[in-house]
């Protein structure tokens, strides 16, 4: 599998040298692959989307290095690359009620990027364009005239997907893509996002906290607790046999719509003083399995590694 | 079983300019004392709007209930005064909203907030009011209430205020508690300790909760029976069993097979709803659903389906129940969890007044 991202010692603090200095992003390290759907999950606050905001620059990370293509993201670009850059990775946003401004037509907005990077050579080839983007996403050539408050929520996400699919690029970093829409229009976004996914070999970053969700459309799962990147493993992997005791503690806590299984449900509460670090323990990702990333100490490396062993 | 609320026929419209909104069409259902029941729907499938009739919350104009009742303690709701009203709201029926970041007064200290409800209702003097409220900060799970008391809304955390609103909701051990997706702001982990809260409560003071939702893994969680909702109107109800286990309606198949489990593969699509929910100005003839149904027959697009009844406890509105009706098959979500329910009778029959 080719690397197409590439996440090294990733650090973003905030109010840095203040006492208030927050942690959002404490030295995290992990690659997304071509073509493969990343999913990335934990309670608010974890820094989960500081983490997706990060990799495409609307944050200066504070160190590490996020390399795209084998380039680094960070550090001094010129407008030229810049752009070139911002082409490649885009973004589609948790709120389609402030993601798209209430005052521009549909047609503008899917089309800034478009204008930007000079892709229409001409009116009619831009409008073309637009028109081509609204049917895959599953809408049609009348909208392009309207304004996005004509909209329904589900509707307005897939006007942010289009917009985000304009400058044809190869990542898209999606941050909680669904949590503000009904549930049966939820499995519309994702089936297209899927479908999609298929036909242009994109690259997504999916950040949520609807697990379920996540498993559905994810090959991999990264599970984030207070800044760190705390287990990385394929979906079934994580679910199937979760290592760390605040994916177990997370996993235990989604309920799921099967009574039986709800009434037989126990939830595990996750302490972090079950670890018992001390300061030469080097907790650090190590691999379980392989594919499998665990945070933690050597002994409970062993310990995991026998259980592993076990399970499977 | 003992009915605390019994809904018959209810009928909520708003007047707008573009015409006579029919949000809730016609609803019949009732709640025991002691149970959870559950609304699930779309957003504008009316369940909300069910609710707050049932507090008297609808803004009038341009909202009014039309038509039907809300007996509760032997008083029909529709119809009571408003300053009897007062002496209800808050006391014997409570409600706790979907934002706690909202449903607090940012201005107010916590303390405060708590204790209106037991100086207004239960008549306790300061000092009485101001101890009680101690004790349900406590209650769900707050430490230090004495420092708490003092504090004000933004020195909590989203999980915290909810439980705050419940204390307050809770404060004078009402008979009904309507909660509105009390947990869709929250975290999977906080929701997990907040519907445990919930529960607790609710075996300890015997309130009969209606809880609002569209997360199916909550509703088979929390609820002892379940109303689904489309169009203004209630489709299907059942125990929690029989709408997950033997499901009837379309509508709530394709609910059922719009969320993932834990089990679907990668490459199964999920099955979405088509279409949107439909205009209640000029709501549809027939039945609602028809347009977005895959199941639809002729006649669901003529006449509106009467009711069914499966068994005791399970109703269901659609034609596919009819005797006449051709037999289909669920979707695979719903057939893979499909099981024969005890309680079932050998046929659907029509069902009589009043559920």
């Amino acid at each position: 599998m080719e690397k197409l991202l590439e996440i090294k010692g990733l650090k973003q603090y905030f109010n840095e040298g203040k006492p208030n200095m927050v942690k959002a992003v404490d030295d995290i390290s992990f690659d997304i692959y071509k073509g493969e759907t990343l999913g990335l999950v934990g309670e608010s606050g974890c820094g989960k989307s500081t983490t997706g905001r990060t990799m495409i620059r609307l944050y200066d990370a504070t160190d590490g290095q996020v390399l795209f293509n084998g380039e680094d993201v960070h550090g001094k670009k010129s407008r030229k690359e810049l752009m070139q850059f911002n082409r490649k990775m885009q973004m589609i946003f948790q709120d389609p009620y402030a993601s798209l401004n209430p005052r521009l037509k549909v047609a503008d907005i899917i089309a800034e990027g478009i204008d930007i990077h000079g892709l229409a050579k001409s009116k009619e080839d831009r409008m073309n364009k637009v028109y081509e983007l609204l049917q895959t996403v599953g809408l049609n050539r009348e909208h392009a005239n309207r304004y996005p408050h004509e909209f329904s929520g589900g509707q307005r996400q897939r006007l942010g997907i289009a917009r985000a699919l304009a400058v044809e690029p190869d990542f898209i970093i999606a941050d909680e893509p669904i949590s503000a829409l009904d549930v049966s229009i939820q499995a519309q976004v994702v089936n297209l996002m899927k479908k999609l996914q298929k036909e242009k070999g994109l690259t997504y970053l999916f950040i949520a906290h609807d697990l379920s969700m996540v498993k559905y459309i994810s090959d991999r799962i990264g599970v984030m607790y207070f800044g760190k990147l705390v287990e990385l493993a394929p979906s079934d992997v994580l679910y199937k046999n979760p290592l760390h005791p605040y994916t177990k503690s997370l996993l235990s806590a989604i309920p799921l719509p099967d009574p039986d299984y709800e009434r037989s449900r126990t939830r595990k509460v996750y302490s972090p003083d079950v670890h018992q670090y001390t300061v030469d323990d080097h907790v650090q990702m190590r691999e379980v399995a392989p594919g499998h990333f665990v945070y933690c100490s050597e002994k409970e490396f062993a310990e995991y590694k026998k259980t592993d062993e076990t399970t499977l | 079983m003992e009915k605390v609320l019994d809904v018959k026929d209810l009928h909520v419209s708003f007047d707008l300019h573009a015409g006579e909104v029919r949000a809730v069409r016609g609803v019949d259902f009732h709640l025991e004392k002691g149970e959870t029941l559950a609304i699930v729907g779309e957003s504008g499938s009316g369940k909300s709007v069910t609710t707050k009739a049932l507090m008297r919350l609808i803004p009038n104009p341009p909202g009014r209930i039309k038509q039907g009742q809300i007996l509760f303690d032997g008083r029909d709701l529709a119809r009571l005064p408003e300053k009897e009203m007062e002496k209800i709201r808050g006391k014997e029926m409570s409600m706790i909203f979907q934002d706690p970041m909202t449903s607090l007064n940012p201005t107010m200290k916590i303390g405060k907030q708590i204790m209106e409800p037991l100086i207004k209702h239960q008549k306790l003097s300061k000092q009485e009011a101001h101890k009680r409220a101690a004790e349900l900060l406590v209650l769900v799970g707050l430490q230090n209430p004495e420092m708490r008391m003092k504090q004000f809304p933004h020195q909590f955390s989203g999980g915290q205020r909810q439980r705050i609103v419940i204390a307050i909701a809770l404060a004078c051990n009402p008979k009904v508690l309507i909660a509105d997706e009390p947990t869709t702001a929250l975290d999977v982990t906080i929701q997990a300790q907040i519907l445990e809260l919930m529960k607790e409560l609710q075996k300890k003071i015997d309130t009969a909760i209606i809880f609002i939702t569209h997360d199916l893994g909550v509703v088979a969680n929390v609820a002892d029976r379940v109303a689904v909702m489309y169009g203004g109107q209630i489709v299907e109800t059942g125990t929690v069993d029989e709408i997950f286990y033997d499901p009837r309606h379309p509508y709530t198949w394709g609910l059922l097979s719009s969320m993932p489990s834990l089990d679907t593969d990668n490459e199964t699509e999920l099955r979405a709803i088509p279409g949107t929910p439909p205009d209640l100005i000029n709501p549809p003839k027939g039945d609602a659903f028809a347009l977005r149904s895959e199941y639809a027959l002729a006649i669901d697009f003529e006449q509106e389906p009467p009711l069914y009844q499966v068994s005791d406890t399970h109703y269901v509105k659609s034609w596919l129940l009819h005797e006449q009706a051709p037999a289909v098959e669920p979707p695979l979500m719903v057939k893979e969890l499909r099981r024969e329910m005890p309680g079932n009778y050998a046929k659907p029959v029509l069902a009589g007044e009043g559920i």
